[in-house]
């Protein structure tokens, strides 16, 4: 069975299906329908990986696109790929459940009511290219995708996003299309140079020998990437999307979109330029650790609250580069499980700082105060995914941030420990916004809060669950992703660091 | 000698295409003269799109024949792959570019009343139109034909003048702002007489290099005249004046913004399409036939003009605040990116692959120029089109449908993914990073990243200002202009998803190269 075409135009179907519903209320409905229709899809797709096949791509289908360039429609998905396109399954519904209000113009800020059909379309259209970016084994066909998915998420941002919203969607769109016509050099030149007349990346894994071509093509696609991802300094643009987007993009924008950055360094740089990777890795370990440290520092200084989160991002895209670019076995899986588990932990951190928005129609962390108080659910699931965002144990993100450390200071003990700092740092900005938004005595302007309803403890209830889930049992999606991870190691052929102490890998097992 | 002449040979059959436009026309002109005034639109407008029709069901069935080994006409006109393709695409485009003229708003009622006066007055209120419209251009398309598929120099200035003549006349006809109108058709007669007469002396001083005028015989002679190269240089370089002027690549763009903002928008349609194919067609003759023996000495100049094209088409796209002078400057960066195509020149493979690449770039690039400047014509205020930018704002909750199609015709341009400006990008582009000249496509890249500003500039005031108060009314589309925005829109959706039989076609056409 084609699961993954299916995958992809379920969604498509689904965006023509709501842009032609009659009612806003239909739309809404539909769309929500679809996404889990594509959720239970992903679920037995997923139920059927073998993640010890032999067959690296699974669910594989290669039909020529189009010969006279070499380009391939090939999809398929090993277990970094697998659990990535999960994620975002996992987080579109969510995120449409989360988005309900956000084009009817409803809400304390009375926003302008906008199309609400348009947005929700958007959304479907944007699922099916996050899965397209995700499963595409043919280099090309991820650079469309790549470049592509920016364009539903520019009109995400630039129609339905805060005052400040059509800059910020000019300066995410050329930040990313100027790193992505990078790219699109060095993918040319990758094709020419390789001479295999096929953009199949398994065809070119280890194609292209020369130390000096691997080198130049690694920064074509290294940049785009690091715009994408982001890491310091292409990172400027992040906060401004992040802040002015819906609340519902942003969660896809930093939970999904970004990992499309650190997954394809994990996934091309490495891979197709492992020299190249190698003797860019010193650089590259730098940049992460100025951002963990820079993100965290800056995070603290934060008034605005979607703001506070992006910056933490930005720290947090540090450790998954780090980890990726460790080239160790924990590394890379701590890395990959990092990219889950953060999606899911900043999703949720995303969206209730969006319900609170919604009420109080600022994102000024000034304007609020004491609001555990009138809304203890409220205040209490935005503590916990706070909390996965600093890495507590017991919850989601402490697992890959230690497995990224972990696997850093096998190889490079120096950056591992400055890298560790940024924990710390995590305590002060997340529980310092806690303190000042939810604690204290409650605001006058707080007072008249509800907690969350019904739809919105609908959204919150997954999260929470999943973050605790993988907090305690990673397992499973360890076992998924370790094959994968071990395989594009293979690929890089660097020599396996093997711990003295620890004989088995995957330290949250 | 025995005192009998040769009768020269003509294959008509060949030539048809050619017979049909350029026979068409001057019926037209015959009905301007003996038709009577109220019959003569409804003559006109069928008489047109059945001659462009017939032209181009004639090229496919010379093209389903196999292509002739060797010129036509006494080695005058070379009707081989290349031509045939670009006939067919400056046929096709033509036709939808007439479905658009047919719009009386467009073109003023007496071009010889002054504006403002009592004559203007009379002829408006008593319903002339110029009908002469009709014969002009398809006396242009005839030329635009010949222009490409020219196999001497002397045939080539022919073309050249009888392509450029009737434009020059029809960019004076707008019914709005007469003035600019009329100050863009002297603009473009005295610097296009200035550019052919570059050509005509570059023409010159080439025969006196090589003795002849013929491609053909240019190419032999590169290896055996000695001892007068700078003829020759001289003579190339004003040959590449005279073509690089009717692209409109820089240092020879200053005409494109005026000329397209001041002519008729139906006119600029059909020049933006079509002038640049025929433009690159007879660029590619000149210089890969001609004088490919030479690309050691022409290729580093072409660089330059190459780079500074995009960079200036590019740069000053930006600061443009007319919707038409802005498309106008996108067009010379797009000029520019193709020019990158005509630099990779190489080796028989590569030679074709550059080729095919430019073929099928040009047919996209027409397309949505076409679809774009027809949303042009619908969005108007009292005075006319609603040229300046402001007054695009809000657009997209005014009229989503439109604006959505014209945002796709600006991400088009831009050149981003599942459109068929992408693929036509990335075919020039790959050609040229395998004919060796990454550089330029560097620079390609980036001019690309500065031109995504401004047309993400358009789509953000149509999409995330609010409307003005006044804005501009839409116009009801005719029947025509929606189906040329529809019919570009599709062709913009088909080429970005399925662009392979085009680019067989493209490449089927490119296989043999030119014939010399």
């Amino acid at each position: 069975m084609p699961w993954l075409s299916i995958l992809m135009a379920v969604p498509v179907l689904g965006a023509v299906g709501v842009s032609l519903t009659k009612s806003d209320k239909l739309a809404k409905q539909l769309a929500l329908a679809v996404s889990l229709v594509v959720l239970a899809l992903t679920g037995v797709m997923a139920a059927q990986f073998n993640p010890s096949s032999a067959t690296r791509f699974q669910f594989a289908e290669v039909y020529d696109w189009i010969p006279r360039f070499g380009v391939h429609y090939g999809v398929g998905v090993d277990g970094i790929a697998l659990v990535l396109i999960a994620l975002s399954a996992v987080l579109v519904p969510i995120v449409i459940l989360a988005s309900w209000h956000d084009a009817d113009g409803t809400g304390a800020a009375a926003p302008p009511k906008r199309s609400v059909k348009t947005y929700f379309a958007l959304l479907l259209v944007l699922e099916a290219m996050m899965i397209g970016v995700f499963a595409a084994t043919d280099v090309f066909l991820f650079y469309v995708f790549f470049e592509a998915m920016l364009i539903p998420m520019y009109f995400m941002i630039g129609s339905y996003g805060g005052a400040q919203r059509s800059y910020a969607a000019v300066k995410f769109l050329l930040y990313s299309l100027f790193g992505g016509l990078l790219m699109l050099v060095a993918v040319i030149a990758l094709y020419v140079i390789a001479d295999k007349g096929t953009f199949m990346f398994p065809e070119l894994v280890g194609v292209i020998q020369d130390p000096n071509t691997q080198k130049w093509l690694f920064l074509g696609f290294f940049i785009a990437f690091a715009v994408k991802a982001p890491l310091w300094p292409f990172h400027t643009w992040l906060p401004d999307a992040a802040a002015q987007a819906p609340a519902g993009a942003a969660v896809l924008l930093v939970g999904v979109l970004d990992k499309v950055g650190t997954y394809g360094m994990l996934r091309f740089c490495l891979e197709l330029f492992p020299d190249a990777a190698k003797f860019f890795t010193p650089l590259v370990i730098v940049l992460s650790v100025v951002g963990i440290v820079y993100g965290a520092i800056v995070a603290i200084g934060q008034t605005d609250i979607k703001r506070l989160i992006a910056y933490t991002s930005i720290s947090h895209f540090g450790f998954i580069a780090l980890g990726v670019f460790a080239m160790t076995a924990h590394g890379g899986a701590g890395a990959t499980l990092y990219m889950v588990n953060h999606g899911f932990s900043t999703g949720a951190l995303f969206l209730i700082a969006g319900f609170l928005i919604y009420r109080r129609g600022s994102s000024q962390i000034a304007d609020y105060g004491g609001v555990q108080k009138v809304a203890p659910l409220l205040a209490g699931t935005f503590l916990i995914a706070g909390l996965s965002g600093l890495s507590l144990p017991g919850l989601s993100s402490f697992v890959s941030e230690f497995m990224v450390l972990l696997g850093t200071y096998e190889r490079y003990a120096v950056p591992a420990i400055i890298a560790t700092s940024g924990v710390i740092l995590a305590a002060i900005y997340i529980l310092w916004m806690y303190q000042r938004t939810m604690t204290g005595p409650t605001a006058e302007s707080v007072k008249g809060f509800t907690d969350l309803n019904i739809r919105e403890r609908w959204v919150v209830a997954p999260l929470i669950a999943v973050i605790i889930a993988l907090g305690f049992f990673p397992k499973p999606v360890l076992d998924v992703i370790n094959p994968a991870v071990d395989q594009t190691l293979s690929n890089v052929h660097v020599d396996q660091f093997t711990p003295a102490v620890a004989d088995k890998k995957g330290a949250g097992q | 000698m025995n005192g009998t002449i040769q009768a020269p040979t003509i294959e008509y059959a060949l030539l048809s295409p050619m017979l049909i436009v350029f026979g068409a026309a001057i019926i037209g002109v015959l009905v301007e003269a003996f038709a009577p005034r109220y019959l003569r639109k409804s003559i006109h407008v069928p008489l047109t799109l059945l001659a462009l029709v017939g032209a181009f069901i004639t090229t496919i069935l010379t093209a389903l024949n196999g292509l002739p080994d060797k010129a036509a006409a006494m080695g005058a006109v070379a009707v081989d792959g290349p031509s045939l393709f670009i006939w067919g695409i400056i046929l096709v485009l033509a036709f939808i570019s007439v479905l658009l003229i047919n719009d009386d708003e467009q073109f003023v009622a007496q071009a010889s009343a002054v504006p403002g006066s009592t004559d203007e007055e009379e002829a408006v209120r008593s319903g002339f139109a110029q009908t002469e419209v009709y014969p002009l251009a398809l006396f242009a398309v005839g030329g635009m034909l010949l222009f490409p598929a020219s196999n001497d120099l002397l045939v080539m200035f022919v073309a050249l003048e009888v392509m450029s003549l009737p434009l020059y006349l029809l960019c004076g006809l707008a019914r709005r702002r007469r003035l600019l109108s009329q100050e863009a058709s002297v603009k473009y007669f005295l610097l296009g007489a200035f550019s052919s007469a570059f050509f005509l002396y570059g023409m010159a001083l080439v025969y006196g290099y090589a003795g002849s005028i013929e491609l053909k015989a240019i190419a032999d002679s590169l290896s055996t005249v000695t001892g007068q190269d700078t003829l020759l240089y001289i003579g190339t370089a004003m040959l590449g004046v005279g073509l690089l002027f009717k692209i409109g690549a820089a240092p020879f763009q200053a005409w494109k913004p005026d000329v397209y903002q001041g002519a008729p928008t139906a006119i600029t349609a059909l020049m933006a399409s079509t002038v640049l194919v025929a433009a690159f067609g007879a660029l590619l003759r000149v210089f890969w036939v001609a004088l490919g023996g030479l690309e050691w000495n022409w290729q580093p100049v072409m660089w330059g003009v190459a780079i500074l094209t995009m960079i200036v088409g590019a740069v000053l796209a930006i600061t443009q605040t007319d919707i038409k002078r802005m498309l106008a400057y996108s067009s010379v960066a797009h000029g520019g990116f193709l020019l990158t195509g005509v630099i990779a020149i190489g080796t028989f493979a590569q030679n074709t692959q550059a080729l095919s690449a430019i073929l099928f770039y040009l047919a996209a690039y027409g397309f949505t120029t076409v679809g774009a400047f027809a949303v042009v014509t619908m969005v108007r205020d009292a005075g006319g089109e609603a040229g300046h930018l402001s007054r695009w704002a809000g657009l997209g909750k005014r009229s989503p449908v439109l604006a959505a199609i014209f945002a796709f015709f600006l991400l088009a341009f831009a050149g981003i993914p599942l459109t068929s400006g992408f693929f036509g990008k990335y075919a020039v582009f790959a050609a040229a990073v395998s004919g060796g000249a990454l550089p330029l496509v560097i620079v390609g890249v980036v001019s690309s990243a500065i031109a995504a500003f401004f047309y993400v500039r358009v789509i953000v005031l149509m999409f995330f200002s609010e409307p003005a108060a006044d804005g501009p009314t839409i116009a009801t589309p005719t029947l025509g202009t929606s189906a040329v925005v529809a019919l570009a829109a599709a062709a913009t959706v088909v080429l970005g998803i399925f662009p392979q039989p085009v680019l067989d076609l493209a490449d089927q056409a490119a296989s043999a190269l030119f014939i010399r």
